[in-house]
């Protein structure tokens, strides 16, 4: 009996040292796993950080182009109008014309040429005339916005080159404009 | 045209000697020039005589009579008389050299002309007469040599004599009528004859080519082209290759020469603002002729050289405006209408036609300059733009949209007889009438 207690002591110790060392053994095995698993880990956290970072940047820049094409496409595309027989800015046309001072300011090695334009209602000689008046107003209203006069040209064409050929008021509207172009 | 030149020197216009007791020139009494289409004279022009057989003098018989009655009838002065009417044979001598006045006056014919034609070889010998058939006259009788391509040169001078004979002036058979077509997609400068004949080309700048003006001598024309890619000054000799461009910032547009003076008058904004400046004939600026922040535009000036009229914004709308140039004064003249634009000043000297807008559509108007009228010339027929008279001051050519396109058109200088001068591919503006051109 005494021997048989011995042995169940000493299995008591054993076993539960041998777990101890199983479990230790194996617990050690693991940590090294995970930690592998960890760096593994946080380089393709930081990996990807650093992609959303770069994709961030990325959008950040294609926001920026995208709002440098914008304004680029607002200062050639937005004509400024104006209302019949007048080359008198509107209040329309100048805000167009304050934004469009801006994005020259943004750009200062644009070089633009403003081109006036009339409807087809009056006649050519008198109309090349007054595109003349107009281009030269929404000129002189940049200059005093601190454009540099040596960076606009302006140029009439009458009424040569109309937008629109109709003969209707919303044509005849379209047509009354400056329109601005870079060199 | 060298070739022309000698074949026009071989072209002989021989008066022959009258054997008709009391025949005497006509004394300028059968038009009335202050009223003239207050009644036309009826004329009666029959097929001529051919002469010679064969079957060019016959049908130039027929062309030529046809080519002399229109180009009689393009004066407006004329009612051409219709040939079914007619009693005798023109292919007889009655029809011809022996007239019996009475089968014209019968048919209400007051004056007459008769012809023969006489081809051999390739020459043309045209004789013709013009008679006054109540005063049983003959009032001209002229014949003619040239080669065939002579025939409308050979009309042309017998129906100058004609109005001669009748008005006491040349007429403007030898004028040309300068404008602007789209014929080859851009607008171009094209020059044809007075009634539409013999179109050229004279601009190839594949752009915007506008407003042609002739010098006074009809040698050279003033235009505005893009051709440079902005409005320019192209001042150009019609035959050889000499001229220049004043490409000034900005406008450089509406040339208008100067009568018998190599100087014209242009508005130019290099200023910054549209006036008129007067030029030499190479471009030069001699001086600014107006000063007046606005829009002054399109000068025209009195056949005396010394008022330019022109278009100026100064009094809140476009209206015509007039300069003395020895005072330096300028006087408002129209006062009708809202958008008053394009004078053009009457050979005469007493008249200005002009174009007035109303409710966004042109019409041609003429003013006394004394401010009298205005009269409207056109009326509810599309747009009607660009007046510009004849050097004789009877008749305006204009354009008109009243057939769809823009086409050149001719009227009286009361608006009376309008008719189409030309038919051409694209539109057709801005036509100006040559002054009587030298002959060489």
């Amino acid at each position: 009996m005494r021997k048989k207690l011995w042995i169940i002591l000493a299995l008591a110790f054993i076993i539960p040292g041998l777990l101890f060392t199983a479990s230790c053994a194996k617990k050690a095995v693991k940590d090294d796993a995970a930690l592998a698993q960890q760096a593994e880990d946080e380089k393709a956290m930081a990996e990807k950080a650093r992609q959303e970072e770069l994709a961030r940047q990325q959008a950040i820049e294609e926001e920026r182009l995208k709002e440098a094409q914008e304004a680029r496409d607002m200062f050639l595309n937005d004509d400024i109008y104006f209302e019949f027989d007048s080359s008198i800015l509107t209040s329309e046309a100048q805000l167009l014309l304050k934004k469009k001072a801006e994005w020259l300011q943004n750009n200062p090695e644009a070089m633009s040429t403003i081109e006036g334009h009339c409807d087809d209602r009056g006649t050519n000689e008198y109309n090349l005339a007054l595109g003349d008046r107009r281009a030269t107003s929404a000129k002189t209203f940049l200059v005093d916005l601190g454009i540099s006069a040596s960076r606009l040209t302006t140029i009439s064409y009458g009424e040569e080159r109309p937008v629109d050929p109709g003969q209707n008021e919303e044509a005849w509207a379209k047509n009354r404009r400056c329109r601005f172009t870079t060199n | 045209m060298k070739s022309c030149r000698t074949l026009i020197a071989c072209l002989i216009a021989s008066v022959f000697i009258l054997t008709i007791p009391g025949v005497s020139l006509a004394g300028y009494d059968y038009i009335d020039i202050t009223q003239p289409y207050l009644r036309k004279l009826p004329i009666a022009v029959p097929f001529f005589k051919k002469i010679s057989a064969g079957d060019d003098a016959a049908q130039l018989s027929r062309t030529l009579s046809d080519l002399l009655s229109d180009t009689l009838d393009f004066t407006g002065y004329f009612k051409i008389m219709n040939r079914e009417a007619f009693l005798a044979d023109p292919q007889t001598d009655a029809g011809f050299a022996n007239v019996t006045f009475h089968d014209w006056t019968s048919i209400g014919a007051e004056l007459l002309v008769t012809g023969g034609v006489l081809v051999k070889d390739n020459l043309l010998e045209v004789e013709l007469r013009l008679y006054d058939t109540f005063k049983e006259k003959l009032l001209i009788g002229k014949r003619y040599k040239g080669g065939i391509s002579d025939q409308r040169r050979i009309i042309r001078r017998f129906c100058s004599d004609v109005i001669y004979s009748l008005t006491g002036d040349r007429g403007i058979f030898n004028t040309k009528i300068a404008f602007v077509s789209t014929s080859s997609g851009t607008k171009e400068i094209y020059i044809c004859e007075f009634d539409g004949y013999n179109i050229r080309r004279v601009t190839h700048a594949k752009t915007i080519t506008l407003t042609p003006a002739w010098s006074s001598d009809g040698q050279w024309i003033a235009y505005t082209s893009y051709a440079r890619g902005k409005p320019d000054l192209y001042i150009k000799h019609l035959k050889e290759k000499r001229g220049t461009v004043v490409s000034k910032k900005g406008l450089n547009i509406t040339p208008a020469w100067l009568p018998n003076k190599f100087d014209l008058s242009a508005t130019l904004s290099f200023s910054g603002d549209p006036e008129i400046y007067l030029l030499t004939g190479t471009g030069k600026v001699i001086k600014r002729l107006t000063n007046n922040k606005g829009i002054d535009v399109s000068p025209a000036w009195s056949p005396d050289g010394k008022n330019m009229a022109f278009v100026s914004k100064r009094s809140g709308t476009p209206q015509i405006h007039v300069k003395n140039l020895d005072s330096g004064q300028v006087n408002r003249l129209t006062f009708q209408g809202r958008y008053n634009t394009q004078p053009s000043w009457s050979p005469k000297g007493d008249k200005i036609a002009y174009s007035s807008m109303e409710k966004g559509r042109n019409n041609i108007f003429v003013i006394g300059i004394d401010g009298q009228g205005p009269i409207q010339l056109t009326h509810n027929e599309g747009d009607n733009e660009s007046p510009s008279w004849s050097p004789d001051g009877n008749l305006i050519v204009f354009s008109s949209t009243r057939e769809g396109p823009s086409r050149i058109y001719v009227m009286t200088g009361y608006g009376t007889d309008q008719r189409r001068l030309l038919t051409l591919k694209g539109q057709q503006t801005q036509p100006k009438w040559s002054p009587r051109m030298t002959r060489k």
